[in-house]
């Protein structure tokens, strides 16, 4: 089983919400959602029996990461941790990451089978930097900022490949999630526009709306099949056409 | 008399008393710079601890009505101050261990560790305007007047005294920590309501010591 995720808000609705939007893309991972108090109906705040029962609840063995919104619901986590045996705690983390973001990168690391420490690293890293100047109709996310320094130097002869983004949304959370989490699994370095494209926040970030261009390369034994793989999908408009 | 598992259960009766009092006092101060349920919350979270004191059999030592309280008050607060409180009367309970009675000694061990336990949950500091800027001159003046061979009851009092001294001078501070904090330079000219309540919790412990006299 994967790792399962506790989603820790001081609203109800907002980890609901988080989980159903994460779970879009995550189907086979546990999310269990710790918002509002103990109360019920649950009043705005966090709950500590609440995150507990969530512990035990998203762990099916392969360990737990906790995201949170707010100061107090980070106290009310660790709280929680605390009071597990030392076995449990050691399979519990809490990240330090943005909720929404962070609880859609983990997720997806963990729908693909990513260990503890790396569905964190992914939840930690998916930083997206929000520039409302540069924001599109149909993407929620500012324009990407890629790394400031060139990508690092690509191993072997690379594989590129350009194509028109056909479907009407765009690429939004879903086919972002297609193609990081196939490309995740491949033997290539591989960035779309610029972003690695094994990082759903990043494509994400990158704003592509319908008719935009997006442009791969690859390099590594996998880096054919990644830029088949990558036009096969934004030719077929990501199933959405 | 010593300060029992008795005085510790009026000590939080006397708290549930005092935030129900003083709960629209709190929701204002909270209002101010912060989400406005500080008041709300510490009046649920007493009222449930004196509730579960008045269902559970009589505990047998100060300490284990402090961890009691702990464990309700982390489920029940809601807010920042359910863990908050939580870990300080759990840490207070556990510097106080089985010991029957809390002297002079066992008071600066119990502040101390409940003050510890904040800091170690929030992670401010002095002069972030929290309560750690309540907590921290009450350590000191226990400490002080413990030295000088203050008794039990004295030395809550003396903490207490510092704790309201140190809420009051939370007002003109700017906030770095907690909700106050995303405020920046507009959460001064008011007082911290966690600092506040804590100055209010300190006082219940040292009046039902000094009823117990």
């Amino acid at each position: 089983m994967t790792v399962g995720l506790v989603i820790v808000s001081h609203s109800a609705k907002i980890a609901d919400g988080v989980c159903e939007l994460a779970a879009q893309m995550a189907p086979d991972v546990p999310l269990i959602a710790a918002g509002g108090t103990d109360d019920v109906p649950p009043r705005i705040g966090t709950g500590f029996q609440k995150v507990q029962d969530a512990l035990v609840e998203a762990e099916r063995g392969s360990g737990v990461v906790v995201l949170t919104d707010l100061g107090s619901a980070v106290m009310t986590a660790e709280m929680a941790l605390e009071f597990l045996d030392g076995d449990a705690r050691s399979a519990v983390r809490i990240a330090r990451a943005a909720l929404v973001e962070g609880s859609i990168a983990a997720a997806v690391r963990a729908q693909s089978g990513g260990s503890l420490d790396e569905v964190v690293d992914h939840a930690e890293s998916a930083i997206v930097s929000i520039d409302p100047g540069a924001l599109e109709p149909f993407v929620s996310h500012g324009a990407a900022v890629p790394s400031d320094g060139p990508a690092p130097p690509a191993a072997g002869p690379s594989v590129v490949g350009e194509w028109d983004l056909p479907n009407p949304m765009g690429l939004h959370a879903r086919p972002a999630a297609v193609l990081a989490r196939e490309l995740t699994d491949m033997d290539v370095e591989v960035s779309i526009n610029g972003v690695d494209a094994k990082s759903v926040m990043l494509l994400m970030s990158l704003g592509l709306g319908q008719g935009r261009k997006l442009s791969a390369s690859a390099s590594g034994p996998d880096a054919q099949r990644a830029i088949d793989y990558i036009g096969d999908k934004v030719t077929g408009g990501f199933g959405e056409t | 008399m010593a300060l029992t598992a008795e005085w510790a259960a009026a000590w939080l009766r006397e708290c549930a008393r005092v935030m129900t009092e003083h709960r629209s006092e709190l929701i204002e101060l909270d209002r101010a710079i912060g989400d406005a349920d500080h008041g709300e919350n510490m009046h649920r979270g007493f009222a449930a601890v004196a509730e579960k004191l008045n269902a559970a059999e009589a505990a047998s030592t100060p300490g284990e009505v402090l961890k009691l309280s702990a464990m309700t008050l982390m489920s029940t607060v809601g807010g920042a101050a359910g863990p908050l409180y939580g870990t300080a009367f759990l840490r207070a309970a556990t510097g106080l261990g089985d010991a029957a009675e809390v002297d002079a000694d066992a008071v600066v061990v119990m502040l101390t560790a409940a003050r510890d336990g904040v800091v170690a949950r929030g992670k401010a500091e002095p002069g972030d305007k929290t309560m750690v800027d309540a907590w921290t001159p009450a350590v000191e003046a226990a400490e002080t007047s413990v030295s000088a061979g203050a008794s039990a009851a004295e030395a809550l009092k003396a903490a207490a005294n510092a704790a309201q001294a140190g809420a009051a001078a939370t007002e003109p501070l700017i906030a770095r920590k907690g909700r106050a904090s995303y405020l920046g330079e507009r959460s001064a000219g008011h007082r911290d309501p966690g600092a506040v309540s804590t100055g209010l919790i300190l006082q219940a412990a040292a009046d039902s010591a000094g009823d117990m006299l």
